[in-house]
């Protein structure tokens, strides 16, 4: 018997934080290294600015990877230009141009058939990998943590500091395990499994602490499937979320063009192997959800922990005691324009999107295609896929789907972040309604004055082929 | 940055919970390559109406609150995108401190990054605060950022936490790159270490 502290074992987060702790004074945070430093158009100019300010190179280059994304065209016209949408858009992106060329960062442009989203291009490549720390100055960089990699958002200044030294100052967070055991229903996916949980523990319900996700439904979920639920850890408030790497990780991984190759390819998953929380590791919090009795869900408000099981109704705020979140449910409600206590099913939809870094990839859009094949999105509505990344592009085409989408009637698009976040000119108008597979529902997120539902693809697909807010499982053959 | 040692000004409140950073700021203007002047899109969506034109009942368009470098708002301030914009647009506003119920991890740190004070208190002190505030808008609190107390208009002293390096940082002016990069050697260490 050992004693009791070597017997609690490690949690994956303490294997990986304390492997990357390069220095530590009292009274004083953590200096933590960084294995990969991801970058984008949109936070990072400010960063660049304040490095050349005073003087100072990217420390590892090498360990630093840009793309274009947020603001990146999607729609290209008959004569195959891809235009971007305005001059502060392009002179953004060229921006991030020339900081790459000056700094020698490489970098995934506009045209080049790497680009993509940011969080689907790292895995894509083989950049992202087990038991690294990797960071962004974008908070869904928790996407990478379905790797077993600590992966976190940071903000620009933070961007500077990685940029300048490797490495982050910071605090420990406490860990926070959630188990979800239980096969999930058919037409019941990972998104519906991660929206369940935030509207279990609210927005911020994870604060401070890092999410690991266990449980038979987590093994049992593809590595797309996974990332969904990582991806969405940020929207329940949490630093990041991690699963712990196993066979489907390594699969999915290997012959990847960054992966490591032959001996090194052993010895990496030799290495990995070691990574998962040890039995009977201690977690600061836990967590059990029973995944077998999920149904598809929706937000039906204007943060993703406001949801439902989609044959429930929206709250009624007559029936709730507290004066704040009363007032709270009322001015969500208004700004949705919904009654309250009625079933979101056969709710009009205007706009459907099928992209971002929660759900663009492969698995995404193939459970999407199987609702759309064969059917018609009807007249007056829209519904847009946005494929995550070039990869993606090219090997959806190769499938078919986007034949299946076009013949739906849906627009097959060039990839990027687009109406998820609004900035590349596609946007809702104001009082649309929108079922939307991204991340994000607040006020005015894909437009100003836009409504979002936010739904698993197959839920989006049922909408935009019946206009309005349907059960993906009436349509599955 | 300015060094940050006491503060006393009057309280803009703005007291909804999940104050998100897309209604900080939104995405739309997230174009720039620089922070100058995003104290004019800080609330864009709530604060304007279509044609450009200040709504008058939003909080920071009101008169009386002009001059207000304290903010009032609710739990999980600061929710969602990590970009440090809404700090930036906050600061250009001319907010120096807020006080909220809570905050949101990265909007924290990036609000620290920017001498920018977050002050998470309770429900006791908040309520106060928003009551104090509700009988006299012209109400003031004090801030001691060495002491760490807020003092309410009505004198009752409220402790709240502030990481001993963060701290540092407000009271001295300085940014927290100059102290990383101090850590060359280890930083060469742990490289070679795990090369």
């Amino acid at each position: 018997m050992g004693t009791s502290h070597e017997s609690a074992g490690k949690t994956l987060f303490e294997k990986i934080w304390e492997s990357h702790v390069v220095a530590r004074e009292p009274e004083r945070p953590a200096v933590l290294y960084v294995d990969l430093h991801l970058i984008h158009e949109v936070t990072s100019p400010q960063a660049f600015a304040g490095l050349e300010k005073r003087g100072l190179k990217v420390r590892r280059p090498d360990r630093t990877v840009a793309t274009m994304d947020h603001s990146t065209p999607t729609l290209r016209r008959a004569d195959g230009s891809l235009p971007i949408v305005d001059e502060q858009s392009a002179a953004q992106l060229e921006k991030l141009r020339a900081n790459c060329e000056a700094f020698g960062i490489e970098l995934f442009a506009l045209g080049d058939p790497r680009n993509g989203i940011v969080h689907v291009v790292g895995p894509e490549q083989g950049l992202t990998q087990p038991g690294m720390t990797i960071v962004c100055g974008d908070s869904h960089t928790s996407t990478h943590g379905a790797f077993g990699a600590l992966a976190f958002g940071i903000g620009t200044s933070q961007v500077e500091h990685v940029l300048a030294s490797q490495c982050l100052l910071q605090r420990r967070p406490k860990t926070f395990r959630v188990t979800l055991d239980g096969q999930l229903a058919a037409g019941v996916t990972a998104k519906d499994l991660v929206l369940a949980l935030i509207a279990r523990i609210g927005t911020g319900g994870a604060t401070g602490h890092v999410l690991e996700y266990a449980g038979s439904a987590i093994r049992d979920l593809d590595m797309e499937g996974r990332m969904t639920v990582c991806n969405m850890s940020i929207e329940a408030g949490a630093k990041a979320g991690l699963i712990a790497p196993d066979e489907k990780t390594f699969a999915w991984l290997e012959g990847r063009p960054r992966a490591p190759k032959g001996e090194a390819w052993a010895a990496a998953v030799e290495r990995w192997r070691q990574l998962p929380s040890d039995e009977g590791a201690v977690f600061d919090r836990e967590l059990a959800i029973d995944a077998s009795a999920l149904e598809p869900r929706l937000t039906w408000g204007t943060n993703p922990g406001m949801g439902v099981g989609i044959g429930e109704a929206v709250p009624d705020p007559s029936s709730v005691g507290d004066a704040q979140e009363k007032a709270a449910l009322e001015k969500a409600l208004r700004y949705m324009e919904l009654a309250p206590g009625k079933p979101l099913l056969g709710q009009k939809i205007d706009v459907v999107f099928i992209g971002s870094c929660t759900n663009s990839r492969m698995s995404d859009l193939r459970d999407a295609a199987r609702i759309f094949e064969g059917r018609k999105v009807p007249a007056g509505m829209r519904a847009l896929v946005v494929p995550g990344s070039h990869e993606v592009k090219k090997q959806a085409e190769a499938e078919g789907l986007d034949r299946i989408f076009r013949e739906a009637g849906a627009e097959w698009r060039e990839p990027g972040c687009s109406m998820c976040i609004a900035m590349n000119g596609d946007q809702l108008s104001p009082g649309q309604y929108a079922v939307s597979t991204s991340n994000r529902n607040f006020e005015g997120r894909q437009g100003k004055g836009g409504r979002t539902f936010l739904a698993s693809p197959p839920t989006a697909a049922a909408a935009a082929v019946t206009g309005r807010i349907t059960d993906p499982r009436t349509l599955l053959g | 940055m300015e060094p940050f040692e006491k503060l006393e000004s009057r309280v803009v409140p703005l007291v909804a919970d999940n104050v998100d950073t897309d209604q900080i700021i939104p995405a739309r203007f997230l174009k720039v390559t620089d922070k100058e002047g995003l104290g004019e899109r800080l609330f864009a969506d709530w604060r304007y109406e279509a044609d450009g034109s200040p709504k008058p009942d939003f909080v920071l368009n009101q008169p009386r609150h002009q001059g207000a470098q304290v903010l009032l708002a609710g739990a999980n301030f600061g929710s969602g995108s990590s970009r440090e914009h809404a700090p930036w647009a906050l600061v250009d506003w001319g907010f120096k401190a807020i006080v909220a119920r809570s905050f949101a991890d990265i909007f924290q740190g990036n609000a620290l990054k920017n001498g920018l004070l977050p002050i998470p208190v309770d429900a006791e002190a908040h309520a106060a605060l928003a009551a104090a505030l509700e009988a006299d808008p012209a109400a003031t609190v004090s801030i001691d950022v060495a002491a760490q107390t807020l003092t309410l208009p009505g004198g009752e002293v409220v402790e709240f936490p502030l990481d001993p390096f963060s701290k540092h940082c407000l009271l001295q002016g300085v940014d927290e790159l100059g102290y990383l990069l101090g850590f060359e050697d280890a930083i060469a260490a742990h490289e070679a270490r795990r090369a």
